[in-house]
């Protein structure tokens, strides 16, 4: 069944098809819709979890902790502030292989406070274990979060997944999307088995001490299971799209890739206005393509050389940017091709912070521009009076 | 060691706590001792969370664990938003029946830092009984002020000094703060009346609802005592007026443990602990005692504890 549904609506009802045991959310821009709807439901009847309205984000991520760690499927929603207020209990959930799943609206970081959209947020954590997927919109928003769940309750992951989605412009828009039912999702995600749980017929203890006999093994177990969940996330993705027919890609995806020269790549519903803007480009005759990166953890390093073999320069936009480094996206993709026999032309521009518009001409003016030469930490379309730019 | 050729019937076991012996709390540990009163007066069918801390770093050093019933630590400040997290994924899966939800943290991990996740917790009403133990000062990073800290004490962070008399903060009315939550049950209790503790265990965990229980646990090491005198001073802040022990239901006191016959100045429990050595060093310093003294005075007016 279609439907015109509004971005959140779309989560929110993929969220509730996963049944999940267990949901805490504190409100922030531009998450609230999400929360607001899933309560709904639970009001209605139509949801049968425990939702707890807590008195923080921090306390959000420690109350879907506690009940992930009794075998119970939890989940939570949020952005910006309050991503950065549960960094620390997201480094520990990770730390503990506890497996559940957040939608990340993303948004801005603070000063100066911003709600508008952009993924300074999620970045923040890119060390922290939490696997990262982007989602491009409505549609991929609906079917994501099942695959979410199944990869992050795969017994050979048992981590915490993110779902990204670009706060406002995927939150609050309304698209078309396919309905998931329930039989489906059903069938799809089987119930939650815990690798572990605290259970009162088998005591076990969780969240030791390690001393440095032992801190170091735990988090080279952890570096393997991010490189396990790479096919994992693939496979998932595989899965879904022969049940539906459904594809917005695995741990990336691709747009007119097939003889291009040129490769320009992005995060989220950035995705879309790349797709307009290659066709366009297309159409003049230019030999170009759109690499959408939809896991940024675990970052598929060999996925993306295999798929740039022949692909001459990579145009990155990313919509954060590494104070004191350089655009995040473009340094982490320029690292996967050192010392590789095929090295890319690599160049990183900064669009969108804070909710600044993207017109498509922007993006032609950067490929024009950056066209057989390296630019590197160029922000587009800034007030150049403004900032008085050297 | 010789063998001995002598058959013998084998033993029985040290211990049948739940709280199991061998694990690396300092000799004469209030808190070690309060969590083993209050875990096997709680029983096997408990499920514990609980703060960084001493408690947690003593007990849970891998691949060790002292803890036989399921116990899971994640933070400094959250062990009672893991408690409530706990608490409604077994409701979420029918599993609740039964299970006791304990949640502990000491003064710091409960009245400082993670009070925000407390009161959450508490205003929500989860059916989870938090235990503080309290023994006055982050004892874990090495003796630092917290807010539980009492008036004119000495830590490493509120030192005592030449212009100083220690921490100028009186210590933070926890137990109303929580009371204040309207919540079914919320006592103070002390490891120095091990069965009025055990008593205040079962109560609460009786009720359908959070419950609270403030326990005074001495340190050795950051009061700086002889170790055999824990349970005399754990008494001695009790008949001082300096701990009183209250009961609180829904808000309202109903019980108090009176002192009448036993009560005693304050000096009695300050002249056992070198952290209030340097009151008795002058004649400043015995002012400040008077000053201690009306805070033990208020204590037994406000609650009539004689």
């Amino acid at each position: 069944m279609r439907k015109l549904i509004e971005g959140s609506m779309a989560v929110s009802e993929s969220v509730r098809l996963c049944r999940p045991h267990v949901i805490a959310a504190y409100p922030i821009t531009p998450q609230t819709h999400i929360v607001e709807f899933l309560s709904q439901m639970v009001a209605d009847g139509d949801l049968k979890s425990e939702f707890i309205n807590v008195e923080s984000e921090f306390g959000a991520a420690s109350v879907v902790l506690g009940a992930s760690a009794v075998g119970a499927r939890a989940y939570s929603a949020t952005t910006s502030q309050g991503l950065l207020l549960m960094s620390e209990v997201i480094y520990n959930i990770a730390g503990m292989r506890l497996p559940l799943v957040i939608t990340i609206a993303n948004r801005s970081v603070s000063a100066p406070i911003s709600i508008w959209n952009d993924h300074s947020d999620v970045v923040v954590l890119r060390d922290s274990g939490l696997i990262t997927l982007f989602a491009e919109n409505a549609q991929e928003l609906m079917d994501i979060h099942p695959q979410a769940y199944k990869i992050a309750e795969n017994p050979e992951v048992s981590l915490p997944v993110s779902v990204n989605m670009d706060g406002f412009i995927l939150t609050h828009a309304f698209e078309p999307v396919e309905m998931l039912d329930q039989k489906f999702v059903d069938e799809f995600l089987p119930p939650f088995e815990p690798v572990h749980k605290l259970d009162v017929e088998n005591p076990i203890t969780m969240g030791l001490l390690a001393e440095p006999t032992w801190y170091m093994e735990t988090r080279y177990k952890l570096k393997e299971t991010m490189e396990d969940a790479i096919p994992i996330i693939e496979n998932v993705a595989e899965e879904f799209k022969e049940k539906t027919g459904r594809w917005f890609g695995g741990l990336i995806d691709t747009y007119r890739m097939e003889d291009a020269e040129i490769a320009i790549v992005g995060m989220g519903s950035l995705i879309g206005t790349l797709k307009d803007v290659v066709d366009t480009l297309r159409a003049k005759g230019e030999k170009v393509g759109v690499l959408k990166i939809r896991s940024f953890r675990p970052f598929p390093k060999e996925k993306i050389r295999e798929i740039c073999s022949e692909i001459n320069q990579l145009v990155v936009f990313d919509k954060s940017y590494s104070l004191g480094l350089g655009t995040i996206l473009q340094e982490e993709l320029r690292a996967c091709f050192y010392r590789q026999k095929h090295q890319p032309l690599v160049s990183g521009f900064v669009v969108g912070l804070g909710g600044r518009d993207i017109p498509p001409q922007s993006i032609i003016d950067c490929y024009n521009e950056t066209k057989g030469k390296e630019i590197l930490d160029e922000f587009v379309d800034i007030n150049e009076e403004a900032v008085g730019r050297r | 060691m010789a063998e001995t050729t002598k058959k013998r019937k084998p033993k029985p076991p040290v211990t049948e706590s739940l709280l199991t012996s061998g694990h690396r709390a300092c000799a004469g540990c209030g808190e070690s001792l309060g969590a083993k009163l209050v875990i096997d007066a709680a029983g096997p069918n408990t499920i514990v969370t609980t703060c960084t801390g001493c408690l947690e770093v003593f007990s849970t050093p891998y691949p060790e664990s002292a803890w036989r019933v399921p116990w899971i630590h994640s933070l400094f400040e959250n062990s009672s938003a893991v408690a409530a997290g706990v608490e409604a994924g077994l409701k979420a899966l029918g599993k609740k029946e039964g299970i006791n939800v304990i949640a502990q943290g000491g003064d710091g991990g409960t009245a400082d830092i993670g009070i925000g996740c407390l009161s959450g917790m508490l205003e929500r009403n989860h059916e989870v009984l938090y235990v503080c133990y309290d023994n006055e000062a982050y004892m874990n990073t090495g003796v630092q002020r917290s807010g539980l800290t009492p008036f004119d004490t000495h830590t490493t962070t509120s030192p005592s000094g030449k212009k100083s008399f220690g921490n100028q903060h009186p210590k933070k009315p926890l137990l109303e703060i929580v009371a204040a939550h309207n919540i079914p049950y919320a006592t103070s209790a002390t490891v120095g009346y091990p069965a009025d503790l055990q008593l205040k265990v079962k109560k609460a965990l009786k009720e359908k609802g959070a419950t609270f229980i403030h326990l005074h646990v001495p340190c050795p090491l950051g009061w700086v005592y002889n170790t055999e005198l824990t349970i005399e001073i754990a008494r001695l802040a009790v008949q001082t007026g300096l701990f009183p022990l209250v009961e609180f239901k829904w808000g309202k006191v109903t019980r108090v443990r009176k002192i009448t016959r036993e009560r005693k100045p304050v000096e009695e429990y300050l002249k056992h602990q070198g952290r209030y050595r340097h009151l008795f060093a002058s004649e400043e310093g015995k002012k400040e005692i008077k000053k201690i003294q009306a805070i033990a005075d208020a204590n037994i007016e406000k609650y009539g504890l004689v």
